[in-house]
């Protein structure tokens, strides 16, 4: 019966379609904004490792490779790369624009153990260790560039490769410090310059990094900072742990290992500086840039469950006018013995029909639509200039479109509870109805 | 007569509904037996309480006061699932604008009655049995080519032979017809008066309300409904 009232309504389709349309709305931006946040995750952990050993403080901290030597030597993990990270001023020889970056100093095979560096590279991707060799003069003292910092990247978000890396020169100048937080070269030149021979791009789908860091060789890193006198220093270790080792349980272990080599280094001569180390997970790391679009996420969520909100009052609407129209058939079917709960059972039996066939049609409909969206935006951005996600903020090649099954569940579960949820109401008021209400014709 | 050959027993039926700011009464006491296998009708004037009477007896309605007995059982102590028993399997009601669902084929409207109770799995089982028994009770109201037909397809006597039908799917103890020929044209009305007349002689109990002396004339024994009390019993056929 609740199939015959489906067919029959007309109403009833338009609450369909209102439901249809509504899934396919949330399917497609949850599931284009689920992607972008998931990518953005992925390529924050890939950028960063499991866990950072390091310090805000640009001065570094000490004994770094005590303490490297120390977790090598545990089963949990899998590799340890001490960094370097700093400013710079960064400037092409035949320039005269002096341009300020971030500066971040890695041992190549070490740093793509621990991180997906070695993957963000272009012409070395397959051979790592030779990431900052420029191929022109293996010679040179090479480094890696941000790739938005080199290549420009066309509407489509695409980049043109060069086949060879470009000769170029980019003389990049620190500010040393001392172990003090001094300037080291006070009285001096105050900067350490050095030049380094473009070898390679580095594109981790990050914008703010791949637009705003160049990698140079550690030993490099540490002479132009300050740091590499009788102790050395490095900002951070980048660790990764064995697979099977949960990202809280290893983080523990570390900041566990952490504070009992502070412990045991407490009166040496450097020892203050360990005190401004934290040990952070990834996602602790990155927080500030992965909270931020968590937030968007979770804003668009809220606007979605309001558009949830808009379906429950929508299916309100059509059932209350349904059920008015059929107050008659209620009180026939009170007549013949139906009982309350039979009522509600065969609206609610209706609202259900209608919330799955609904969720059918428009998870149907978005999934073909997110299968092409990639090529609608393009037709879009040829025909009329109108590009969905600016490139340069979202650093996205193509605008994820894979579903997730898990919130694709949500929405569907979530869709049908709406429908049930307005037809309630409605249907509680027909299976209260008295049959001589709605039958009378003539009443006295 | 002993109390247990009386079907259905009304005692000081009281009914009053409010209208605006009056009250208006329209059963005062009404006091009403009918005993099994018989066929009353109950006449009375337009507004006289008749179709009000009908609904109390058939538990679609309430007195104020006053019991209603069906086979020596006070309706007013059933509880809500008993009264959706009886209504089921104790009495069917033919209405004079016939009420069959439109979204429904005439076989199904005839067989919803078993169909309403039976759960999903119950109605599984017994569906090939209900399906059987209505295209018997449509083949015996000359309704058999109409089976497949919408309401709406249907001429105002089909329609309400179809309702015949849904009253009496599920065999009844006693049919309740308010009007049944109301809406007919005369010759359409005898057809139907036919219909219950033959009922009658298988044996099954109605009771019919009409507002035409004519057509109560067909019923075994007329009843009249005045001020709110019967008035005068008489006998018909």
């Amino acid at each position: 019966m609740s199939f015959r009232y489906l067919l029959k309504r007309r109403i009833s389709y338009l609450a369909f379609l209102a439901v249809a349309l509504c899934v396919f709305i949330v399917v497609v931006v949850m599931t284009v904004i689920t992607g972008l946040v998931r990518d953005f995750k992925v390529n924050n952990h890939k950028w960063v490792g499991d866990c950072v050993v390091g310090t805000e403080s640009l001065v570094g901290f000490p004994y770094y490779e005590d303490f490297i030597k120390r977790i090598e030597g545990t089963d949990f993990i899998e590799g340890v790369s001490a960094v370097v990270k700093s400013y710079a001023l960064v400037r092409e020889r035949n320039s005269e624009e002096s341009i300020g970056m971030e500066i971040m100093g890695v041992e190549p095979v070490k740093h793509s153990k621990v991180t997906g560096f070695g993957e963000t590279l272009y012409h070395r991707k397959n051979d790592v260790s030779s990431a900052f060799e420029p191929a022109y003069d293996p010679n040179l003292v090479g480094c890696v560039v941000g790739i938005d910092r080199w290549l420009v990247r066309d509407a489509k978000g695409r980049y043109t490769y060069e086949a060879y890396p470009t000769e170029a020169a980019l003389l990049v100048s620190c500010f040393p410090l001392t172990s003090k937080g001094a300037l080291a070269k006070a009285g001096a030149g105050l900067v350490n310059t050095k030049t380094f021979y473009y070898s390679d791009t580095s594109h981790s789908g990050l914008a703010r990094v791949d637009s705003s860091f160049v990698y140079l060789p550690f030993e490099q890193a540490q002479l132009l900072c300050g740091m590499a006198g009788p102790v050395k220093r490095v900002n951070a270790i980048h660790i990764k742990f064995k697979p099977n080792v949960r990202l809280k349980d290893g983080c523990e272990e570390v900041a566990a290992l952490w504070k009992r080599f502070v412990e045991e280094k407490k009166g040496e001569k450097q020892a203050a500086l360990l005190d401004t180390v934290t040990v952070q997970s990834w996602k602790d790391y990155r927080r500030a840039f992965i909270a931020a679009m968590e937030k968007e996420q979770t804003m668009l969520t809220i606007m979605f469950a309001l558009v949830g909100v808009t379906t429950v009052f929508i299916v309100f609407v059509v059932f209350y006018m349904i059920v008015s129209h059929k107050s008659k058939d209620v009180g026939i079917l009170k007549s013949i013995g139906v009982s309350k709960v039979d009522i509600i059972e065969l609206f609610s039996c209706f609202a259900f029909l209608i919330g799955l066939l609904g969720c059918a049609v428009g998870v149907f409909v978005g999934w073909l639509f997110l299968l092409k969206i990639n090529e609608v935006e393009d037709l879009l951005f040829e025909h009329f200039g109108f590009q969905l996600w600016d490139r340069t903020m979202y650093a996205i090649g193509d605008i994820p479109n894979a579903v997730d099954l898990q919130v694709l569940g949500v929405i569907i579960v979530s869709a049908i509870a709406a429908c049930l949820a307005g037809a309630f109401f409605p249907s509680w008021q027909a299976a209260k109805l008295e049959p001589v209400e709605t039958l009378q014709v003539s009443q006295l | 007569m002993s109390k247990d050959d009386f079907i259905l027993k009304a005692e000081g039926l009281y009914k009053s509904y409010r209208m605006g700011e009056a009250e208006v009464s329209v059963l005062r006491g009404v006091d009403l037996a009918v005993k099994k296998n018989e066929f009353v009708a109950i006449v009375g004037v337009s507004g006289s309480g008749k179709s009000t009477l009908l609904h109390i007896l058939g538990a679609l309605d309430r007195p104020d006061k006053g019991i209603v007995r069906f086979q020596g059982r006070d309706l007013s102590r059933h509880s809500e699932s008993e009264l959706n028993r009886f209504r089921n399997k104790m009495v069917g009601f033919v209405f004079q604008f016939y009420h069959l669902l439109d979204e429904l084929s005439v076989l199904e409207n005839v067989f919803l009655p078993a169909m309403a109770s039976k759960g999903v799995i119950g109605w599984l089982g017994s569906r090939r049995w209900a399906r059987s028994r209505a295209r018997e009770l449509l083949s015996e109201l000359g309704l058999s080519e109409r089976a497949d037909h919408k309401p709406y397809q249907l001429s105002g006597g089909e329609r309400q032979r179809v309702a015949i039908g849904r009253a009496l799917m599920n065999e009844p103890r006693i049919l309740l017809a308010d009007e049944p020929t109301g809406n007919l044209d005369s010759s359409t009305g005898n057809g139907i008066l036919s219909v219950l007349e033959r009922l009658n002689r298988a044996g099954q109990t109605i009771v019919m309300v009409t507002h035409d002396e004519r057509i109560a004339q067909k019923a075994g024994r007329i009843v009249t409904l005045a001020d709110g009390k019967i008035e005068q019993k008489s006998t018909g056929a």
